[in-house]
């Protein structure tokens, strides 16, 4: 039986703040800054905004490609998510509540810092395979938080990407799945703590670069595939630099990853990221076409997808804003107006 | 302050998360927020809930620079009726617009945002507001 994606849709927050402003406040040169990170501005919610709402903007986006899906055939809800609103009260609940999903779902919130919603996929697509349910819903969304002045400040967005997983109209088949994950103290909060820490330089090496190229590559030796049967490739992005230094180093080039880049002008959506990238290159790509996804989230782990497009695609896009127009879409604050949505929208 | 219990929060939910009202099948008249009987049609009426497109058209507009405890930190804030294309009118907030953008007339689409939190500790209301209406996406891409 095939398993796949069934419609996909994204949501973006219309305020940006530009790195120029962030760095003015804190003395930080915004010249490194920028050509450190690849990034030169990044998404900031409302005040009204938080991770529930983006979640459901999201979802309504992708049940309107998925056309003929009705919502009670959607059989489970996942929110993968670092800042759900709520420490005790399922962020997933209120997203099928307001796409008129319930009662007759299962739904629960995950948590893998930015890999939680792959998590999901990834569970839909065990629960669609194995007969339970006939379709499942996994929506990534983030208001990140950080510490002001902190590095992290540079790239922490907002944004949200939702997956539908069916075994049938499908626009991308999900050929199959590997993972890879281990106990690495890269980054984390503890219960409680407001903003996260995280260990520098640590977060290179033996944590980002570890895990995304050991799923990759596991996953194209479970499949026999390699580089070249790959169209596109799509990593999470923390910045701008590391997933173009992982597609370097598994040997993939530019223009195999370009059309997932959104990071540069939206910043690290967290679990929205690598998802977004997907949806940033479902919009643009062929049918026929593969994609190699592979996510990444701290503490540590990579969920790594081959993906190949269908006939599909073309008909089901256009039925709902594509990635480009929530990019273009925008609205500069400063640091002031910021840092007043800040206190308000961290979860 | 008025504070909401929780019952009384789960109880309106659902109307404002999905925009559900009611429809007279005898007469056609829809209802916001959702109605038992039809004013029209009464004992003929047959009520149906039913979920608005969320699509509609500022009907009046009033900016408020002095609001309740709980709205306090979005002043100055567009509350807006608007009218949908259904017909029935509803009170909302109006987002991603500036006070010196919103005209009578603007067509508006639904969206789901946070309406008030009561504290930090509290429970978070959510349901729809309005943000102009913007397709150029089905064009432009
Ligand atoms: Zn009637």
């Amino acid at each position: 039986m095939r398993v796949g994606i069934v419609g996909y849709g994204v949501y973006i927050p219309r305020y940006r703040i530009r790195v120029e402003d962030i760095a003015r406040v804190w003395g930080h040169d915004a010249g490194s800054i920028k050509s450190g990170l690849d990034v030169i501005e990044k998404s900031v919610p409302s005040l009204d905004e938080d991770t529930a709402t983006l979640a459901v903007e999201a979802a309504r986006n992708a049940l309107k490609r998925a056309k003929d899906v009705k919502p009670s055939e959607i059989g489970a809800v996942y929110v993968g998510s670092e800042s759900h609103p709520y420490a005790v009260k399922p962020t997933a609940a209120t997203v099928a509540e307001a796409l008129g999903i319930v009662p007759n779902t299962t739904a629960a919130d995950l948590e893998f810092a930015c890999k939680a919603a792959t998590a999901g996929i990834q569970a839909c697509m065990g629960l669609v395979r194995g007969g339970y349910i006939k379709y499942g819903m996994s929506v990534g969304a983030d208001t990140a938080q950080c510490a002001p002045g902190d590095a992290l400040e540079y790239t922490a967005s907002a944004g949200a990407a939702a997956y539908i997983i069916g075994g049938e109209n499908l626009v991308a088949e999900i050929e199959d799945t590997f993972s890879y994950t281990q106990d690495v103290p890269d980054f984390w909060r503890r219960e409680g703590s407001l903003y996260p820490r995280h260990g520098g330089r640590f977060t290179g090496e033996p944590a980002y670069f570890e895990h995304v190229i050991k799923a990759s590559k596991g996953l194209m030796e479970k499949l026999g595939t390699n580089v070249s049967d790959y169209n596109y490739v799509v990593f999470h992005m923390p910045n701008g630099k590391f997933p173009l230094r992982a597609a370097k180093i598994l040997g993939f080039t530019t223009e195999h990853i370009q059309p997932s880049l959104v990071v540069e002008v939206i910043g690290n959506t967290y679990s929205g990221s690598s998802l977004l990238g997907l949806a940033a290159v479902l919009d643009v790509a062929k049918a026929g076409e593969r994609i190699l996804l592979t996510s990444y989230g701290s503490g540590a782990g990579s969920d790594s997808f081959s993906i190949r497009v269908t006939d599909l695609i073309e008909e089901r896009r256009n039925l709902a804003p594509p990635v480009k127009y929530y990019v273009e879409r925008k609205e500069y604050i400063d640091y002031a107006l910021y840092a007043r949505n800040r206190c308000l929208y961290r979860g | 302050m008025s504070h909401i219990a929780p019952p009384a929060h789960w109880r309106r939910a659902k109307e404002r998360y999905r925009l559900l009202g009611s429809k007279c099948e005898n007469c056609g008249s829809t209802f916001f927020p959702p109605t038992k009987v039809c004013p029209k049609c009464r004992r003929k009426g047959k009520i149906a809930q039913t979920e608005f497109s969320g699509k509609g058209k500022i009907y009046s507009y009033t900016i408020i620079h002095s609001a309740p405890k709980m709205f306090e930190k979005y002043t100055p804030y567009i509350l807006a009726l608007v009218e949908l294309e259904e017909g029935p009118k509803v009170m909302s907030q109006i987002v991603d617009c500036k006070p010196e953008e919103v005209k009578i007339g603007m067509d508006v689409e639904a969206c789901f945002r946070k309406l008030f939190e009561q504290d930090g500790e509290g429970v978070i209301s959510y349901g729809f507001k309005f943000r102009p209406a913007d397709n150029s996406w089905k064009t432009s891409y």
